[in-house]
């Protein structure tokens, strides 16, 4: 196995430049179409960096990728993978990155060894049991990057779909919208406890008239939620909670009792403004409906 | 040994908790708070943890357990600036602290026991038939021995 | 079973004998927790529910220690603590995990209540022998 890893490096190690001109070439012809997404000399500069850490790594005599002795090439190529995944590669094609130098490599190696079929089948065995684990590497990679892609994007819509937003000087409301599911709820939760901190907000309307239904574990963080902004001197209203969500919280034994519950926004905020010692009046010169009243006849 | 200073502010005890509590200190601020509220007559107790970066139960308890205690002692307890992490937490726990007042701060804390207090001097002078309320609040805390 | 991660730090034992001890496990949980990137509402209940523990550990099993290990499983990362004792253990281990249930004094929410500011829970007791809980929290 020595013997062999040391011939096929030094083979590597010999015809580097030529095997980069080969293997540059194979993937032009097999990627033409993606001409748009790498320039050649960038991609040359990749191949030939690779070509320069493979030889070393293959003379250490294992072809077990996840050695220490190939910790370059798997550097290289995590770096090279992801990099692709953001400029919109497919997996297979940057797979195919790798795989593709196996033409050029066995060429080389026939011709160097075309009389030795014994040799030249080891030699080939070993370069593709590397080759092969390093192209699925590749993969791996570029699934990891993607996940936290994906991970990312979630967090961020989270939080993009709840804004805390401020009504009056110290009122707070959050309006919430669409499902939700415990986690979601635990996060909303603790950025409007950290908001009410920020903005020495006194009372927080939690509006959830655009939640369709809730379950226990949610009726229960929104009830934690009332519960710590009050330990922490700050009311909260819930605003907002549709029929089914009532009978919902009944059926399922959730206490609501000690909350302060309204039935829609403005409601919420009228008693909000009454708590502040404010009220809303009517212009006398102006025609136009702007009781408080008013405000929930949508 | 290790104290929590109790500052007096006219009528009311003024406790900031800036040190990492463990339980033999939080039991001497209990027995601390509850000698000075009957030596001085204080009316409130204003407790701070906003450096706090944990209650646990037993700190929990101790809290409960001072606003119990002034409140027999006609001293009202408003405990002030929990963290929302902290806070959380408690919940999570499962300690409620029912019958203790909070605020935001220190500010909001002073002002709602200042509201208290005078709601309190309005509610005796109105069916007043025995004593007049007493009208100035600082100097009261030392008229009782 | 998570296993323990080779390079994100090692375990640390530390004894829990007086009440400073106590003190001395919630900071060192707490170091650990925000190095391996927990949120502040999460750092503060794994080192609350830590606090719970070795109160237990000092008052009812006669002090012990506590093992605050980095765990990662599956791509998660986590931390386990262990407090143990060679106290005279729980004698009704269902009744001791009960909201308010207390032989210390307390508010009986140390053990129930820290089952759930914590991922994973688990008690082991021995009358006679001592007490065992292993709890973990996962990011």
């Amino acid at each position: 196995m020595a013997a062999s890893g040391t011939t096929l490096s030094d083979i590597v190690k010999r015809h580097e430049a030529d095997l980069l001109v080969d293997w540059v070439a194979a993937l032009r012809a097999a990627d033409a179409r993606r001409d748009d997404l790498i320039r050649e000399s960038e991609l040359r500069e990749q191949c030939r960096e690779f070509l320069s850490l493979f030889g070393p790594a293959v003379a250490a005599g294992t072809d077990d990728v996840r050695t220490a002795a190939w910790d370059p090439v798997r550097e290289l190529l995590a770096g090279i993978s992801r990099s692709r995944a953001q400029q919109g590669f497919s997996p297979s094609e940057i797979a195919s990155f790798v795989f593709s130098v196996k033409r050029p490599l066995f060429a080389r190696l026939r011709q160097e060894l075309g009389g030795d079929g014994g040799r030249l089948a080891d030699e080939v065995m070993a370069a593709t049991a590397a080759l092969d684990q390093l192209g699925l590497y590749t993969t791996e990679v570029y699934q990891t990057s993607r996940e936290d892609v994906i991970r990312r994007q979630q967090q961020e819509m989270m939080e993009l779909s709840t804004p805390v937003v401020k009504l009056w000087d110290g009122v707070l409301a959050l309006p919430m919208i669409g499902t939700l599911d415990s986690g979601r709820t635990q996060v909303v939760m603790e950025s409007l406890l950290q908001r009410i901190v920020e903005t020495g907000a006194e009372i927080a309307i939690l509006d959830i008239t655009g939640v369709p239904t809730v379950d226990t574990l949610v009726a229960q963080h929104l009830l934690k939620t009332v519960t710590a902004a009050r330990l922490m001197g700050a009311e909260c209203i819930i605003s907002g909670i549709r029929p089914q969500i009532a009978q919902t919280i009944v059926h399922l034994g959730v206490d609501l009792q000690g909350v302060l519950t309204k039935a829609s926004l403005a409601d919420a905020f009228a008693v909000a403004m009454r708590r502040k010692g404010l009220r809303v009046v009517k212009d006398a010169g102006r025609g136009s409906d702007v009781g408080g009243r008013g405000l929930d006849r949508t | 040994m290790d104290r929590i200073p109790i500052l007096r502010m006219g009528p009311f005890l003024l406790v900031t908790i800036q040190v990492d509590m463990y339980d033999q200190l939080a039991l001497t601020l209990q027995e601390d708070l509850t000698d000075l509220i009957a030596r001085s007559g204080a009316r409130g107790v204003l407790i701070d943890i906003s450096a706090l970066d944990l209650v646990d139960s037993f700190m929990g308890r101790m809290i409960a357990n001072i606003a119990q205690m002034s409140r027999i002692m006609d001293a009202r307890t408003v405990l002030t600036g929990m963290r929302p992490a902290v806070a959380i937490t408690l919940v999570e726990l499962g300690m409620q602290l029912p019958g203790v007042r909070t605020a935001l701060n220190v500010d909001r804390g002073m002002e709602l026991l200042r509201a208290e207090l005078a709601a309190e001097a309005v509610a005796t002078t109105g069916d007043d038939e025995w004593e007049p309320a007493p009208q100035a609040e600082p100097g009261h805390a030392d008229d009782q021995p | 079973m998570p296993t323990t991660s080779p390079d994100a730090a090692r375990a640390e034992t530390l004894s829990i004998a007086v009440e400073a001890d106590v003190v001395r496990v919630r900071q060192a949980v707490r170091t650990r927790a925000a190095a391996l990137g927990f949120s502040i509402v999460d750092q503060t209940k794994v080192v609350t529910a830590a606090s719970e523990l070795a109160r237990n550990t000092l008052k009812h099993g006669g002090g012990g220690h506590c093992r605050v290990e980095p765990v990662t499983a599956g791509g998660r990362v986590g931390l386990r603590l262990v407090f143990e004792d060679q106290g005279p253990g729980i004698p009704d281990v269902r009744l001791a995990l009960t909201d308010g249930y207390t032989t210390g004094g307390g508010m009986g929410l140390g053990l129930s209540g820290s089952r759930r500011l914590m991922t994973d829970f688990d008690l082991w007791s021995e009358v006679g022998k001592g007490t065992r809980v292993t709890v973990a929290k996962w990011k």
